[in-house]
């Protein structure tokens, strides 16, 4: 019942992402973001001071994240919640079923979650016949259209507003048929209406946390819309989840790491709400949960920690490596065929799925870099892509054709004088190829090539061999 | 023509030994380049010379092939042993011996420190002339609107943004205009473009678009492998817009064939 990858269809879903003319449409929007970006990093003079200590940060409590799970756990009980420790995505479904249950649960709202969609909780408690309602607009979207999120942080964004449009005719049936939706702000007021019951209706409320605070038991989130406070303040219990590399040490560090997050995701100097619960409600509070549960997800993380991966254990979730990455850009979050998409995710994915499912992503990279100067936390993500590669390398999992073409290839190039010699025949030929036009609309055994674009010929006598030539003369 | 080296001692030599890391591609594809390389370099003071060299090992270490990629990065230092510098006309295998070398060593010391030293000798080709050399102009002319784009491991890995635009304003008759996003990957990524040709694809394309959309008449790089991707795309697209190696426009060899056009007659 987990969530089924697509990952190894990769190329299948690529190509599907290239020739969606509303999808292409919807995608446009990348460029706001990394403009965005630049300019918040521009107003701060900071900002790579802030990156650097976020990553300190994020380390230090990596290298002590047991002692710091247990104060976080510690804190939680003596503040009148508990918590839960879940191995993986089964277990963790199981927890919060159970609990859902033990509440009466018929409705249950959530605040935009990526754990909760990395264990597939909607359809879980769908099957355990209760109505899970997202309350993050975004979210609300792609779940009356019975899809993934495509963007960690913006999960509707492959959704034109047309898209929206037809999809709130369809599912709110009881609004006037010829009510007018043309614009952004009527589409905004209509989800806002309905999801407002919704809010009054639900026995349990869902959340995730960007951070879980050692020093207090506290949980954060940060929204644009205010759909978390409701979530979490309303019905009578609130459920966090979260996975293990969510905790920091203290409120500092949070305060320290939500100036780059925002920044970093949508360019805003903070998000419009950041809200900490911690705990139930207390006697003299005016509201809030009477039950306050946690439950964190391992799902495989802790064998990263202490490996060649652990630097991904530092991710915030803001989005910038997809917003700056030229395939992700070129083909959206859909195409990468599970829950993370981006270059996190093509890290990520392997980590938690295996290197056999998930292996297309971190080869699918031009290793460009701009992911890894974008990161907040300098995460360096082509050097753990990479890594992924090797892993497959040496397990033989690379595709034949590519590990004999490289061996092939390994052969000349470990013997100068024989790779000389090649070079020049295949130079000369080429050339010879090419002669008139200089260039190629086909060449032997590059059709990956020259499908697309056409290959220069070369000039004719390779460098090396014109070089030896000439001092040769000379001397 | 260059001399051969004062060989006795007699006359003692000053100039730095400069081994030029010509790159697979521009060995094969495109020497000119190369040639343009050692003209820069003479120009600015330097003796070159031209181990004999094979590749980087770039596509093995991006294939996940470690022992391969070590045994052509030993190969490489080795043969430049004797070099003050390790100079080469792309950010891309520059990146990979400057940063990527010394990585590849972890727990062999002795392997690692040579590694270490290779990669503090070896620049950029264009970065070496001003940052090292201390070069602020060159002699050459090229009339037309030019678009520069900043190659994605010669910028982020290396550094090399500014010095080629500097360079390049002292060209006659230049004018250089920015590239809309000139920082975003042109799709390239060496065997990615095969690998993943449709997607590669549809990088390039939107590259060759905001290239359009600048109106100039060449893009400069100073990386063959995305000029080729840059130029094939333009060319299929039947676009006029050229495409060469800074290198070759600032050595003053501007009138070359530009990248996938026809050679009239030898040209060399």
């Amino acid at each position: 019942m987990s969530v089924i990858a697509t990952t190894p269809k990769f190329k299948e879903n690529v190509h599907a992402a290239l020739i969606d003319a509303r999808l292409q449409g919807a995608l446009s929007f990348s460029r706001n973001f990394t403009n965005r970006r630049a300019a918040a990093a521009e107003r701060l003079p900071e900002f790579e001071a802030l990156r650097d200590s976020a990553r300190a940060i994020k380390d230090h409590t990596l290298a002590h994240l047991d002692l710091y799970l247990d104060a976080y756990e510690q804190k939680v009980r003596e503040s009148g919640g508990q918590i839960h420790y879940a191995e993986d995505a089964e277990e963790a479904r199981r927890i919060i079923i159970d609990l859902c249950k033990s509440f009466g649960a018929k409705s249950v709202t959530k605040g935009k979650s990526m754990i909760a969609e990395e264990i597939g909780l909607n359809d879980a408690l769908e099957a355990a016949g209760m109505e899970p309602v997202e309350t993050d607009l975004g979210e609300y979207i792609i779940q009356l259209r019975h899809e993934a999120p495509s963007h960690i942080i913006a999960p509707a964004i492959h959704v034109t507003k047309k898209d929206v449009e037809e999809e709130f005719r369809k599912a709110h049936r009881d609004l006037p048929a010829n009510r007018d939706l043309s614009q952004p702000e009527q589409l905004l007021a209509e989800a806002r209406a309905i999801l407002r019951a919704k809010f009054l209706a639900a026995d349990v409320g869902i959340t995730g946390a960007n951070f879980l605070i050692a020093e207090t038991g506290t949980s954060i989130i940060v929204t644009n819309e205010g759909n978390g406070d409701l979530t979490q303040i309303l019905p009578k219990a609130h459920i966090v989840i979260a996975s293990i590399e969510k905790i920091v040490p203290t409120l500092e560090d949070a305060a320290q790491l939500l100036r780059v997050l925002a920044r970093s995701a949508t360019g805003q100097d903070a998000s419009v709400y950041t809200t900490l619960s911690t705990g139930p409600r207390r006697p003299d509070d005016p509201d809030g949960p009477s039950a306050y549960h946690v439950v964190i997800l391992d799902n495989g993380r802790s064998n990263m920690l202490g490996g060649e991966f652990e630097d991904m254990l530092r991710c915030i979730r803001c989005g910038a490596c997809m917003n700056h990455c030229p395939v992700y850009q070129a083909v959206g979050g859909h195409a990468y065929g599970w829950v993370y998409p981006g270059p996190m995710g093509a890290v990520l994915t392997p980590s938690l799925i295996g290197v056999a499912e998930g292996g297309q992503l971190p080869n699918a990279s031009t290793f460009c870099g701009r992911c890894e100067q974008v990161c907040p936390v300098r995460i360096p993500l082509p050097k753990l892509m990479r890594h992924w590669r090797e892993r497959e390398f040496e397990r033989r999992l690379s595709p034949a054709p590519l590990r004999y073409g490289l061996a092939f290839w390994a052969f000349f190039a470990r013997r100068p004088a024989l790779y000389r010699f090649a070079t020049s025949i295949a130079a000369r030929s080429l050339n010879l190829l090419g002669r008139g036009k200089g260039r190629l609309s086909w060449a032997p055994l590059a059709g990956g090539w020259t499908d697309y674009r056409d290959l220069a010929a070369p000039q004719g006598r390779t460098f090396q061999s014109q070089w030896r030539a000439k001092s040769g003369a000379v001397k | 023509m260059n001399e051969t080296p004062a060989a006795d001692g007699d006359m003692k030599e000053t100039r730095p030994k400069v081994g030029l890391f010509v790159t697979c591609l521009v060995d094969i594809m495109r020497p000119t380049i190369g040639f343009a390389a050692v003209k820069l370099l003479e120009d600015a003071g330097c003796r070159v010379v031209v181990p004999s060299q094979t590749c980087c090992g770039q596509p093995a270490y991006n294939s996940g092939d470690r022992q391969t990629t070590k045994d052509l990065a030993k190969q490489a230092i080795d043969a430049f042993e004797d070099c003050d510098y390790v100079v080469v006309p792309s950010g891309s295998c520059g990146g990979m011996l400057a940063t990527h070398y010394p990585e590849l060593f972890n727990g062999e010391p002795e392997m690692a420190g040579k590694a270490e030293r290779f990669a503090e000798k070896t620049h950029e080709l264009v970065s070496f002339l001003t940052d090292v050399l201390g070069v602020d102009k060159v002699n050459a002319r090229y009339s037309g609107v030019v678009g520069y784009h900043d190659s994605c491991a010669g910028l982020r890995e290396l550094g090399v943004k500014k010095q080629p635009r500097r360079l390049l304003a002292s060209v006659e008759g230049l004018e250089l205009v920015e590239l809309p996003e000139a920082e975003t990957c042109c799709g390239f990524g060496g065997l990615f473009a095969a690998k993943y040709g449709e997607l590669s694809n549809a990088i390039v394309s939107r590259k060759a678009a905001d290239i359009g959309a600048a109106k100039v008449d060449t893009v400069l790089a100073g990386d063959l492998g995305c000029l080729l991707n840059m130029a094939g795309k333009l060319q299929r697209e039947g676009s006029p817009i050229k495409a060469r190696h800074v290198a070759e426009v600032l050595a003053g060899m501007g009138d070359l064939p530009a990248i996938g056009e026809s050679q009239p007659e030898r040209t060399r």
